[in-house]
Protein backbone atom coordinates (compact mmCIF):
# COMPACT_ATOMS: atom_id res chain seq x y z
CA UNK A 1 0.00 0.00 0.00
CA UNK A 2 2.74 2.45 0.66
CA UNK A 3 4.71 2.70 -2.47
CA UNK A 4 1.20 3.14 -4.19
CA UNK A 5 0.76 5.91 -1.89
CA UNK A 6 4.40 6.79 -2.95
CA UNK A 7 4.12 6.82 -6.46
CA UNK A 8 0.32 8.88 -6.18
CA UNK A 9 1.83 11.27 -4.31
CA UNK A 10 4.54 11.74 -6.62
CA UNK A 11 2.11 12.07 -9.81
CA UNK A 12 -0.33 14.70 -7.77
CA UNK A 13 2.68 16.78 -7.03
CA UNK A 14 4.05 16.87 -10.36
CA UNK A 15 1.06 17.86 -11.52
CA UNK A 16 0.25 20.13 -9.10
CA UNK A 17 3.53 22.02 -9.79
CA UNK A 18 3.24 21.99 -13.59
CA UNK A 19 -0.54 20.97 -14.14
CA UNK A 20 -0.51 20.18 -17.79
CA UNK A 21 -2.53 17.00 -18.31
CA UNK A 22 -5.79 18.33 -16.10
CA UNK A 23 -6.15 21.59 -17.74
CA UNK A 24 -5.38 19.87 -21.37
CA UNK A 25 -8.16 17.86 -20.68
CA UNK A 26 -10.84 20.37 -19.21
CA UNK A 27 -9.91 22.70 -22.20
CA UNK A 28 -10.36 19.86 -24.83
CA UNK A 29 -13.56 19.41 -23.41
CA UNK A 30 -15.12 22.78 -23.42
CA UNK A 31 -14.09 23.02 -26.98
CA UNK A 32 -15.66 19.98 -27.83
CA UNK A 33 -19.16 21.06 -26.20
CA UNK A 34 -18.84 24.45 -28.70
CA UNK A 35 -17.73 21.85 -31.42
CA UNK A 36 -20.93 19.43 -30.66
CA UNK A 37 -23.36 22.82 -30.59
CA UNK A 38 -21.95 23.98 -34.17
CA UNK A 39 -21.86 19.59 -35.28
CA UNK A 40 -25.24 19.22 -33.87
CA UNK A 41 -27.40 22.64 -34.12
CA UNK A 42 -28.98 22.58 -31.20
CA UNK A 43 -29.16 24.87 -28.64
CA UNK A 44 -29.81 22.22 -25.96
CA UNK A 45 -30.08 18.82 -25.64
CA UNK A 46 -31.68 16.24 -23.58
CA UNK A 47 -32.28 12.49 -22.62
CA UNK A 48 -30.62 10.05 -24.29
CA UNK A 49 -28.27 12.81 -26.46
CA UNK A 50 -27.41 14.84 -23.66
CA UNK A 51 -26.03 11.30 -21.99
CA UNK A 52 -24.05 10.81 -25.62
CA UNK A 53 -22.83 14.61 -25.86
CA UNK A 54 -21.08 14.32 -22.21
CA UNK A 55 -20.28 11.07 -22.15
CA UNK A 56 -18.36 10.61 -25.19
CA UNK A 57 -16.32 14.22 -24.22
CA UNK A 58 -15.36 12.71 -21.48
CA UNK A 59 -14.30 9.69 -22.84
CA UNK A 60 -12.14 11.28 -25.44
CA UNK A 61 -10.60 14.15 -22.96
CA UNK A 62 -9.53 11.01 -20.72
CA UNK A 63 -7.74 9.58 -23.50
CA UNK A 64 -5.65 12.28 -23.65
CA UNK A 65 -5.13 12.12 -19.85
CA UNK A 66 -4.41 8.33 -21.14
CA UNK A 67 -1.84 9.36 -23.38
CA UNK A 68 0.36 11.29 -21.34
CA UNK A 69 0.09 8.83 -18.59
CA UNK A 70 3.58 7.10 -18.31
CA UNK A 71 5.14 9.61 -20.13
CA UNK A 72 7.43 10.73 -17.39
CA UNK A 73 8.46 7.45 -15.96
CA UNK A 74 9.41 6.08 -19.74
CA UNK A 75 11.63 9.31 -19.93
CA UNK A 76 13.37 10.00 -16.69
CA UNK A 77 13.66 6.25 -15.73
CA UNK A 78 11.02 5.36 -13.49
CA UNK A 79 10.17 2.29 -15.14
CA UNK A 80 13.67 0.79 -13.70
CA UNK A 81 12.99 2.70 -10.56
CA UNK A 82 10.21 0.42 -9.76
CA UNK A 83 11.70 -2.76 -11.37
CA UNK A 84 14.93 -2.24 -8.70
CA UNK A 85 13.03 -1.43 -5.41
CA UNK A 86 11.91 -3.79 -3.38
CA UNK A 87 8.14 -3.63 -4.15
CA UNK A 88 5.75 -5.19 -5.77
CA UNK A 89 5.39 -3.85 -9.28
CA UNK A 90 1.66 -3.61 -9.39
CA UNK A 91 2.12 -0.64 -7.22
CA UNK A 92 2.63 1.36 -10.32
CA UNK A 93 -0.06 0.14 -11.67
CA UNK A 94 -2.60 1.24 -8.93
CA UNK A 95 -0.58 4.35 -8.20
CA UNK A 96 -1.17 5.39 -11.50
CA UNK A 97 -5.31 3.91 -11.82
CA UNK A 98 -5.85 6.25 -8.66
CA UNK A 99 -4.35 8.99 -10.09
CA UNK A 100 -5.77 8.94 -13.46
CA UNK A 101 -9.14 8.57 -11.38
CA UNK A 102 -8.81 11.58 -9.52
CA UNK A 103 -7.52 13.74 -12.38
CA UNK A 104 -10.82 13.03 -14.06
CA UNK A 105 -12.96 13.62 -11.17
CA UNK A 106 -11.50 16.80 -11.05
CA UNK A 107 -11.85 17.14 -15.05
CA UNK A 108 -15.61 16.51 -14.12
CA UNK A 109 -16.04 18.73 -11.78
CA UNK A 110 -15.95 21.64 -14.28
CA UNK A 111 -17.05 19.77 -17.38
CA UNK A 112 -19.77 18.76 -15.80
CA UNK A 113 -20.97 22.22 -14.96
CA UNK A 114 -19.60 23.43 -18.21
CA UNK A 115 -22.01 20.96 -19.97
CA UNK A 116 -24.96 21.99 -17.47
CA UNK A 117 -24.32 25.25 -18.43
CA UNK A 118 -24.07 25.41 -22.52
CA UNK A 119 -25.91 22.61 -23.27
CA UNK A 120 -27.67 20.98 -20.98
CA UNK A 121 -31.80 21.40 -21.03
CA UNK A 122 -33.14 20.13 -18.12
CA UNK A 123 -32.01 21.46 -14.73
CA UNK A 124 -28.76 19.33 -13.61
CA UNK A 125 -29.55 19.95 -9.56
CA UNK A 126 -32.14 16.59 -9.35
CA UNK A 127 -29.58 15.03 -11.66
CA UNK A 128 -26.80 15.08 -9.66
CA UNK A 129 -26.24 12.13 -6.99
CA UNK A 130 -27.01 9.72 -10.06
CA UNK A 131 -24.86 11.44 -12.00
CA UNK A 132 -22.47 11.52 -9.32
CA UNK A 133 -22.22 7.37 -8.93
CA UNK A 134 -22.73 7.00 -12.72
CA UNK A 135 -19.24 9.17 -13.20
CA UNK A 136 -18.07 7.69 -10.30
CA UNK A 137 -17.98 3.93 -11.70
CA UNK A 138 -17.10 4.96 -15.22
CA UNK A 139 -13.91 7.04 -13.76
CA UNK A 140 -12.54 3.61 -12.17
CA UNK A 141 -13.64 1.60 -15.51
CA UNK A 142 -11.30 4.71 -17.58
CA UNK A 143 -8.37 4.18 -14.52
CA UNK A 144 -8.29 0.62 -14.67
CA UNK A 145 -8.23 0.58 -18.80
CA UNK A 146 -6.58 3.45 -19.16
CA UNK A 147 -3.74 2.35 -16.84
CA UNK A 148 -3.51 -0.60 -18.54
CA UNK A 149 -3.63 0.37 -22.28
CA UNK A 150 -1.02 3.29 -21.27
CA UNK A 151 1.33 0.90 -19.98
CA UNK A 152 1.18 -1.36 -22.97
CA UNK A 153 1.05 1.79 -25.53
CA UNK A 154 4.06 3.86 -23.63
CA UNK A 155 6.96 1.34 -24.58
CA UNK A 156 5.80 0.78 -28.06
CA UNK A 157 6.72 3.31 -31.38
CA UNK A 158 3.21 4.09 -32.18
CA UNK A 159 2.06 5.47 -28.85
CA UNK A 160 0.03 8.24 -29.19
CA UNK A 161 -2.06 5.96 -32.02
CA UNK A 162 -1.97 2.94 -29.96
CA UNK A 163 -3.89 4.16 -27.46
CA UNK A 164 -7.10 5.00 -28.52
CA UNK A 165 -7.40 2.20 -30.77
CA UNK A 166 -7.08 -0.32 -28.31
CA UNK A 167 -8.89 1.98 -25.49
CA UNK A 168 -12.09 2.80 -27.22
CA UNK A 169 -13.33 -0.45 -28.56
CA UNK A 170 -12.42 -1.72 -24.79
CA UNK A 171 -14.07 0.73 -23.32
CA UNK A 172 -17.28 0.67 -25.33
CA UNK A 173 -19.38 -1.62 -22.90
CA UNK A 174 -19.02 0.79 -19.76
CA UNK A 175 -20.20 3.50 -22.30
CA UNK A 176 -22.94 1.77 -22.80
CA UNK A 177 -23.58 1.04 -19.56
CA UNK A 178 -22.92 4.85 -18.56
CA UNK A 179 -25.21 6.31 -21.45
CA UNK A 180 -28.03 4.15 -20.38
CA UNK A 181 -27.52 5.17 -17.26
CA UNK A 182 -26.74 9.03 -18.03
CA UNK A 183 -30.30 9.25 -20.09
CA UNK A 184 -33.08 9.14 -17.45
CA UNK A 185 -31.33 11.74 -15.16
CA UNK A 186 -31.40 14.33 -17.93
CA UNK A 187 -35.06 13.07 -19.23
CA UNK A 188 -36.70 16.82 -20.56
CA UNK A 189 -39.54 16.03 -17.99
CA UNK A 190 -37.36 16.06 -15.21
CA UNK A 191 -34.74 12.92 -13.60
CA UNK A 192 -35.58 10.08 -13.39
CA UNK A 193 -34.65 6.72 -11.78
CA UNK A 194 -31.49 5.41 -12.02
CA UNK A 195 -31.91 1.85 -14.17
CA UNK A 196 -30.32 -0.24 -11.71
CA UNK A 197 -29.46 -3.31 -14.41
CA UNK A 198 -27.30 -1.30 -15.67
CA UNK A 199 -25.44 -0.27 -12.65
CA UNK A 200 -24.80 -3.94 -11.95
CA UNK A 201 -23.28 -3.90 -15.90
CA UNK A 202 -20.75 -1.33 -14.71
CA UNK A 203 -19.69 -2.08 -11.34
CA UNK A 204 -19.14 -5.78 -12.90
CA UNK A 205 -16.90 -4.44 -15.50
CA UNK A 206 -15.12 -2.76 -13.09
CA UNK A 207 -14.72 -5.38 -11.07
CA UNK A 208 -13.69 -7.62 -13.85
CA UNK A 209 -10.88 -5.48 -16.02
CA UNK A 210 -9.83 -3.96 -12.55
CA UNK A 211 -8.85 -7.82 -11.45
CA UNK A 212 -7.66 -8.45 -14.54
CA UNK A 213 -5.38 -5.23 -15.36
CA UNK A 214 -4.31 -5.93 -11.76
CA UNK A 215 -3.51 -9.57 -12.59
CA UNK A 216 -1.36 -8.95 -15.95
CA UNK A 217 -0.08 -5.72 -15.08
CA UNK A 218 3.08 -7.09 -14.11
CA UNK A 219 3.73 -8.46 -17.01
CA UNK A 220 4.52 -5.25 -18.73
CA UNK A 221 6.97 -4.59 -16.89
CA UNK A 222 9.13 -7.74 -16.90
CA UNK A 223 12.31 -6.98 -18.77
CA UNK B 1 5.50 -31.48 -37.33
CA UNK B 2 1.59 -30.93 -38.45
CA UNK B 3 2.01 -32.01 -41.45
CA UNK B 4 0.52 -35.74 -40.88
CA UNK B 5 -2.64 -34.56 -39.77
CA UNK B 6 -3.28 -32.32 -42.19
CA UNK B 7 -4.60 -34.34 -44.89
CA UNK B 8 -7.12 -36.17 -42.68
CA UNK B 9 -8.23 -32.79 -41.14
CA UNK B 10 -8.78 -31.37 -44.89
CA UNK B 11 -10.71 -34.33 -45.69
CA UNK B 12 -12.78 -34.05 -43.00
CA UNK B 13 -13.52 -30.37 -43.20
CA UNK B 14 -14.53 -31.05 -47.33
CA UNK B 15 -17.05 -33.52 -46.08
CA UNK B 16 -18.17 -31.38 -43.45
CA UNK B 17 -18.78 -28.68 -45.36
CA UNK B 18 -20.23 -30.37 -48.25
CA UNK B 19 -22.23 -32.30 -46.02
CA UNK B 20 -23.44 -28.59 -44.56
CA UNK B 21 -24.37 -27.20 -47.94
CA UNK B 22 -26.22 -30.42 -49.13
CA UNK B 23 -28.47 -30.05 -45.60
CA UNK B 24 -29.01 -26.37 -45.64
CA UNK B 25 -30.22 -26.31 -49.22
CA UNK B 26 -31.75 -30.13 -49.63
CA UNK B 27 -32.91 -31.12 -45.71
CA UNK B 28 -33.55 -28.28 -43.97
CA UNK B 29 -37.28 -26.52 -43.76
CA UNK B 30 -38.09 -23.80 -44.70
CA UNK B 31 -38.01 -20.94 -41.84
CA UNK B 32 -41.97 -19.58 -41.37
CA UNK B 33 -41.26 -15.97 -41.19
CA UNK B 34 -38.15 -15.40 -42.90
CA UNK B 35 -38.41 -17.93 -46.01
CA UNK B 36 -35.52 -18.40 -47.74
CA UNK B 37 -33.52 -15.62 -46.54
CA UNK B 38 -33.53 -17.53 -43.46
CA UNK B 39 -30.31 -20.29 -45.32
CA UNK B 40 -27.89 -17.13 -44.82
CA UNK B 41 -28.27 -17.98 -40.93
CA UNK B 42 -26.67 -21.21 -41.70
CA UNK B 43 -23.48 -19.93 -42.45
CA UNK B 44 -23.11 -16.02 -40.14
CA UNK B 45 -23.98 -18.14 -37.15
CA UNK B 46 -21.96 -20.56 -36.98
CA UNK B 47 -18.79 -18.64 -38.43
CA UNK B 48 -19.89 -15.92 -35.28
CA UNK B 49 -19.76 -18.97 -32.92
CA UNK B 50 -16.36 -20.19 -33.85
CA UNK B 51 -15.21 -16.04 -34.21
CA UNK B 52 -16.21 -15.25 -30.57
CA UNK B 53 -14.79 -18.68 -29.43
CA UNK B 54 -11.70 -18.50 -31.17
CA UNK B 55 -10.60 -14.76 -29.67
CA UNK B 56 -11.46 -16.36 -25.97
CA UNK B 57 -9.08 -19.08 -27.06
CA UNK B 58 -6.38 -16.87 -28.20
CA UNK B 59 -7.04 -15.46 -24.82
CA UNK B 60 -6.34 -18.34 -23.06
CA UNK B 61 -3.21 -19.41 -25.34
CA UNK B 62 -1.30 -16.10 -24.55
CA UNK B 63 -2.14 -16.24 -20.88
CA UNK B 64 -0.19 -20.41 -20.99
CA UNK B 65 2.81 -18.14 -23.24
CA UNK B 66 2.65 -15.39 -19.85
CA UNK B 67 2.73 -18.42 -17.29
CA UNK B 68 5.34 -20.55 -19.23
CA UNK B 69 7.06 -18.13 -21.03
CA UNK B 70 7.28 -20.99 -24.33
CA UNK B 71 7.01 -18.79 -27.25
CA UNK B 72 5.36 -21.42 -29.17
CA UNK B 73 2.05 -20.61 -27.34
CA UNK B 74 2.59 -16.73 -28.71
CA UNK B 75 2.47 -18.20 -31.91
CA UNK B 76 -0.86 -20.74 -31.53
CA UNK B 77 -2.23 -17.55 -29.78
CA UNK B 78 -1.32 -15.03 -33.03
CA UNK B 79 -2.45 -17.92 -34.92
CA UNK B 80 -5.69 -18.31 -33.77
CA UNK B 81 -6.86 -14.41 -33.60
CA UNK B 82 -5.13 -13.89 -37.19
CA UNK B 83 -7.72 -16.95 -38.42
CA UNK B 84 -10.26 -15.28 -36.32
CA UNK B 85 -9.87 -11.80 -37.32
CA UNK B 86 -10.84 -13.77 -40.98
CA UNK B 87 -13.77 -15.33 -40.09
CA UNK B 88 -15.01 -12.26 -38.18
CA UNK B 89 -14.79 -10.17 -41.48
CA UNK B 90 -16.49 -13.25 -43.45
CA UNK B 91 -19.04 -12.73 -40.66
CA UNK B 92 -19.98 -9.18 -40.83
CA UNK B 93 -20.46 -9.83 -44.63
CA UNK B 94 -22.35 -12.41 -44.21
CA UNK B 95 -24.20 -10.67 -41.76
CA UNK B 96 -24.26 -6.98 -43.88
CA UNK B 97 -26.34 -9.53 -46.08
CA UNK B 98 -28.56 -10.71 -44.34
CA UNK B 99 -30.11 -7.80 -43.06
CA UNK B 100 -29.96 -6.07 -46.37
CA UNK B 101 -32.10 -9.00 -47.46
CA UNK B 102 -34.57 -8.71 -44.29
CA UNK B 103 -34.90 -5.36 -43.85
CA UNK B 104 -33.41 -3.56 -46.97
CA UNK B 105 -30.14 -1.63 -44.86
CA UNK B 106 -26.76 -2.89 -44.66
CA UNK B 107 -26.41 -2.39 -41.39
CA UNK B 108 -28.91 -2.26 -38.53
CA UNK B 109 -28.41 -1.36 -35.35
CA UNK B 110 -31.03 -3.90 -33.65
CA UNK B 111 -29.13 -6.85 -33.98
CA UNK B 112 -26.66 -7.75 -30.56
CA UNK B 113 -24.56 -10.25 -32.39
CA UNK B 114 -24.17 -7.71 -35.35
CA UNK B 115 -23.04 -4.40 -33.38
CA UNK B 116 -20.90 -6.55 -30.80
CA UNK B 117 -19.22 -8.17 -33.54
CA UNK B 118 -18.36 -4.63 -35.47
CA UNK B 119 -16.99 -3.63 -31.97
CA UNK B 120 -14.81 -6.82 -31.22
CA UNK B 121 -13.47 -6.49 -34.91
CA UNK B 122 -12.63 -2.78 -33.81
CA UNK B 123 -10.78 -4.12 -30.91
CA UNK B 124 -9.13 -7.33 -32.35
CA UNK B 125 -8.17 -5.40 -35.76
CA UNK B 126 -5.73 -3.23 -33.39
CA UNK B 127 -3.57 -6.61 -32.33
CA UNK B 128 -1.25 -6.92 -35.91
CA UNK B 129 -0.71 -2.95 -35.30
CA UNK B 130 0.47 -3.32 -31.92
CA UNK B 131 2.36 -6.20 -32.61
CA UNK B 132 4.05 -4.28 -35.50
CA UNK B 133 4.73 -1.26 -33.74
CA UNK B 134 7.03 -3.42 -30.92
CA UNK B 135 10.25 -4.82 -32.26
CA UNK B 136 11.64 -7.04 -29.84
CA UNK B 137 10.49 -10.39 -30.40
CA UNK B 138 10.32 -11.26 -26.78
CA UNK B 139 8.70 -8.23 -25.57
CA UNK B 140 6.23 -7.88 -28.56
CA UNK B 141 5.37 -11.74 -27.62
CA UNK B 142 4.89 -10.57 -23.32
CA UNK B 143 2.74 -7.29 -24.75
CA UNK B 144 0.39 -9.23 -27.40
CA UNK B 145 -0.04 -11.96 -24.66
CA UNK B 146 -1.46 -9.12 -22.21
CA UNK B 147 -3.39 -7.07 -25.29
CA UNK B 148 -5.02 -10.72 -26.15
CA UNK B 149 -6.01 -12.04 -22.65
CA UNK B 150 -7.81 -8.46 -21.71
CA UNK B 151 -9.40 -9.01 -25.29
CA UNK B 152 -10.50 -12.17 -24.90
CA UNK B 153 -11.78 -11.48 -21.24
CA UNK B 154 -13.31 -8.35 -23.65
CA UNK B 155 -15.54 -10.58 -25.64
CA UNK B 156 -17.95 -12.27 -23.62
CA UNK B 157 -18.54 -9.17 -21.60
CA UNK B 158 -19.22 -6.80 -24.05
CA UNK B 159 -22.12 -9.76 -26.06
CA UNK B 160 -23.76 -9.49 -23.18
CA UNK B 161 -23.46 -5.88 -22.66
CA UNK B 162 -24.76 -5.39 -26.08
CA UNK B 163 -26.94 -7.68 -25.91
CA UNK B 164 -28.78 -6.16 -23.42
CA UNK B 165 -28.75 -2.79 -24.63
CA UNK B 166 -30.11 -3.62 -27.44
CA UNK B 167 -33.60 -3.72 -28.02
CA UNK B 168 -34.34 -6.40 -30.34
CA UNK B 169 -37.70 -5.56 -32.12
CA UNK B 170 -37.29 -8.53 -34.64
CA UNK B 171 -38.07 -11.76 -33.66
CA UNK B 172 -34.91 -13.29 -33.46
CA UNK B 173 -34.97 -16.42 -35.96
CA UNK B 174 -33.23 -19.17 -33.22
CA UNK B 175 -36.81 -18.53 -30.99
CA UNK B 176 -39.95 -17.40 -33.99
CA UNK B 177 -40.86 -21.16 -34.06
CA UNK B 178 -42.28 -21.05 -30.33
CA UNK B 179 -39.29 -22.25 -27.97
CA UNK B 180 -36.57 -22.89 -30.18
CA UNK B 181 -35.90 -24.80 -33.56
CA UNK B 182 -37.51 -27.62 -34.67
CA UNK B 183 -35.07 -30.75 -34.49
CA UNK B 184 -34.61 -30.78 -38.17
CA UNK B 185 -33.37 -27.06 -38.25
CA UNK B 186 -31.16 -27.89 -34.73
CA UNK B 187 -29.52 -30.62 -36.36
CA UNK B 188 -28.19 -28.70 -39.91
CA UNK B 189 -26.97 -26.10 -37.40
CA UNK B 190 -24.70 -28.12 -35.12
CA UNK B 191 -23.45 -30.03 -38.79
CA UNK B 192 -22.78 -26.29 -39.25
CA UNK B 193 -21.29 -25.60 -36.64
CA UNK B 194 -18.76 -28.44 -36.51
CA UNK B 195 -17.77 -27.71 -40.07
CA UNK B 196 -16.89 -24.26 -39.08
CA UNK B 197 -14.98 -25.56 -36.58
CA UNK B 198 -13.10 -27.71 -38.58
CA UNK B 199 -12.59 -24.86 -41.44
CA UNK B 200 -10.89 -22.64 -38.66
CA UNK B 201 -9.23 -25.61 -37.07
CA UNK B 202 -7.45 -26.39 -40.99
CA UNK B 203 -6.64 -23.19 -41.74
CA UNK B 204 -4.91 -22.65 -38.14
CA UNK B 205 -2.74 -25.81 -39.07
CA UNK B 206 -1.82 -24.81 -42.53
CA UNK B 207 -1.10 -20.96 -41.22
CA UNK B 208 1.55 -22.80 -38.12
CA UNK B 209 2.85 -25.57 -40.69
CA UNK B 210 3.40 -23.17 -43.75
CA UNK B 211 5.30 -21.08 -40.88
CA UNK B 212 7.62 -23.71 -39.52
CA UNK B 213 8.13 -25.06 -43.23
CA UNK B 214 9.25 -21.26 -43.54
CA UNK B 215 12.16 -20.60 -40.68
CA UNK B 216 13.51 -24.60 -41.32
CA UNK B 217 13.95 -23.47 -44.91
CA UNK B 218 15.75 -20.32 -43.72
CA UNK B 219 18.12 -22.54 -41.45
CA UNK B 220 18.48 -24.93 -43.72
CA UNK B 221 19.66 -22.01 -46.04
CA UNK B 222 21.73 -20.47 -43.56
CA UNK B 223 23.81 -24.04 -42.82
CA UNK B 224 24.23 -24.47 -46.74
CA UNK B 225 25.08 -20.99 -47.92
CA UNK B 226 26.40 -19.44 -44.77
CA UNK B 227 24.35 -16.57 -43.19
CA UNK B 228 24.97 -13.88 -45.37
CA UNK B 229 22.92 -15.47 -48.08
CA UNK B 230 19.95 -15.37 -46.15
CA UNK B 231 18.50 -11.72 -45.43
CA UNK B 232 17.34 -11.00 -42.11
CA UNK B 233 13.25 -11.23 -41.53
CA UNK B 234 13.41 -7.35 -40.78
CA UNK B 235 10.47 -5.92 -38.59
CA UNK B 236 6.95 -8.11 -38.81
CA UNK B 237 4.47 -8.67 -36.75
CA UNK B 238 4.36 -12.31 -36.70
CA UNK B 239 6.23 -14.14 -33.71
CA UNK B 240 9.50 -15.82 -35.68
CA UNK B 241 10.53 -18.63 -33.55
CA UNK B 242 13.56 -20.17 -35.71
CA UNK B 243 15.18 -17.09 -36.09
CA UNK B 244 18.35 -16.33 -34.54
CA UNK B 245 18.03 -14.01 -31.78
CA UNK B 246 18.51 -10.63 -32.41
CA UNK B 247 19.69 -8.59 -29.63
CA UNK B 248 17.11 -6.20 -28.69
CA UNK B 249 17.68 -2.55 -29.38
CA UNK B 250 16.83 -0.24 -26.93
CA UNK B 251 13.68 1.99 -27.28
CA UNK B 252 14.40 5.86 -27.02
CA UNK B 253 14.44 7.27 -24.35
CA UNK B 254 14.31 4.10 -22.20
CA UNK B 255 15.73 4.73 -18.24
CA UNK B 256 18.26 6.69 -18.77
CA UNK B 257 19.63 8.05 -15.44
CA UNK B 258 20.98 11.58 -14.92
CA UNK B 259 25.11 11.70 -16.07
CA UNK B 260 27.98 10.57 -13.40
CA UNK B 261 29.23 13.78 -12.51
CA UNK B 262 32.96 14.03 -13.43
CA UNK B 263 34.93 13.81 -10.70
CA UNK C 1 -47.26 -14.28 -41.18
CA UNK C 2 -49.40 -11.60 -42.77
CA UNK C 3 -49.03 -9.00 -40.33
CA UNK C 4 -45.00 -9.54 -40.94
CA UNK C 5 -45.75 -9.01 -44.77
CA UNK C 6 -47.59 -5.36 -43.33
CA UNK C 7 -44.46 -4.77 -41.61
CA UNK C 8 -41.70 -6.10 -43.36
CA UNK C 9 -40.81 -5.20 -47.02
CA UNK C 10 -42.34 -7.94 -49.72
CA UNK C 11 -39.27 -9.97 -51.28
CA UNK C 12 -39.93 -11.84 -54.33
CA UNK C 13 -38.39 -15.27 -53.90
CA UNK C 14 -35.47 -14.63 -56.76
CA UNK C 15 -34.22 -11.56 -54.96
CA UNK C 16 -34.08 -13.58 -51.98
CA UNK C 17 -32.10 -16.21 -53.65
CA UNK C 18 -30.02 -13.64 -54.85
CA UNK C 19 -28.88 -12.62 -51.71
CA UNK C 20 -28.41 -16.05 -49.96
CA UNK C 21 -26.23 -17.24 -52.96
CA UNK C 22 -24.00 -13.96 -52.17
CA UNK C 23 -23.86 -14.77 -48.89
CA UNK C 24 -22.59 -18.28 -49.58
CA UNK C 25 -20.37 -17.37 -52.47
CA UNK C 26 -18.87 -14.45 -49.84
CA UNK C 27 -18.06 -17.61 -47.48
CA UNK C 28 -16.67 -19.89 -50.42
CA UNK C 29 -14.72 -16.83 -51.75
CA UNK C 30 -12.79 -16.00 -48.78
CA UNK C 31 -12.26 -19.50 -48.70
CA UNK C 32 -10.50 -19.72 -52.29
CA UNK C 33 -8.55 -16.82 -52.19
CA UNK C 34 -7.20 -17.93 -48.84
CA UNK C 35 -5.89 -21.74 -50.72
CA UNK C 36 -5.14 -19.46 -53.65
CA UNK C 37 -2.49 -17.58 -51.20
CA UNK C 38 -1.02 -20.67 -49.58
CA UNK C 39 -0.63 -22.22 -53.61
CA UNK C 40 1.31 -19.41 -53.63
CA UNK C 41 3.13 -19.75 -50.38
CA UNK C 42 3.83 -23.45 -51.75
CA UNK C 43 5.56 -22.74 -54.57
CA UNK C 44 7.45 -20.25 -53.52
CA UNK C 45 8.76 -23.06 -51.11
CA UNK C 46 9.20 -25.72 -52.95
CA UNK C 47 11.51 -23.69 -55.28
CA UNK C 48 13.65 -22.25 -52.62
CA UNK C 49 13.56 -26.26 -51.84
CA UNK C 50 15.24 -26.64 -54.57
CA UNK C 51 17.53 -24.12 -55.14
CA UNK C 52 18.61 -25.57 -51.77
CA UNK C 53 19.11 -28.84 -53.01
CA UNK C 54 20.61 -27.95 -56.27
CA UNK C 55 23.52 -25.97 -53.98
CA UNK C 56 23.61 -29.13 -51.43
CA UNK C 57 24.25 -31.44 -54.65
CA UNK C 58 27.09 -28.87 -56.18
CA UNK C 59 28.71 -28.78 -52.44
CA UNK C 60 29.04 -32.63 -52.59
CA UNK C 61 30.10 -32.79 -55.71
CA UNK C 62 33.31 -30.47 -54.78
CA UNK C 63 33.54 -32.48 -51.88
CA UNK C 64 34.03 -35.35 -53.63
CA UNK C 65 36.22 -33.95 -56.56
CA UNK C 66 38.65 -33.03 -53.93
CA UNK C 67 38.19 -36.32 -51.94
CA UNK C 68 39.22 -37.80 -55.31
CA UNK C 69 42.08 -35.09 -56.09
CA UNK C 70 43.45 -35.55 -52.72
CA UNK C 71 43.24 -39.64 -53.04
CA UNK C 72 45.27 -39.29 -56.66
CA UNK C 73 48.10 -37.72 -55.09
Amino acid sequence: MRPSVALLRKDLLLERRAPEAVPAMLLFSLTTFVLFHFGLGRDEVSGQMAAGVLLVTLLFAAILGINRLFVSEQEEGGFDGVLLAPIDRTALFVAKAAGLFLFLSLVEIVAVAAFAILLLGPSPWPALPGLLLTLALLNAALAVVGALVSALAIRTRARDLIVPIVALPLLTPALIAAARLAAPLFAAGGAQALPTKWLAVLALYDLVFGLLAYAVFDFLLED
Amino acid sequence: MYGKGLRALSLATFAALTATFALVFFYAPLDADQGFIQKIFYVHVPVAIVTLCAYVLGGIFAAIHLKTHDRGWDLRSYVVIHIALIFNVVGLLTGAIWAKASWGHWWVWDEPTLVSFLIVFLLFATYQPLRFSIEDPERQARYAAVFAVMAGAFVPLNFAAVRAATATVHPRTFGTTGGGLPSQMAWVFVVAIVAMALLFALMCCYEIAAKQTRWQLRALRRRLLGSDAVAPLGRSAAPALGEPSRSAPRESGRGSYPAEAPS
Amino acid sequence: MSVLFAVAPALPLDEAGKYVAGAFVAFVGVIVIYVAIMGVRLQRMSRELSELHRALEAREQGEAERAKGAAAR
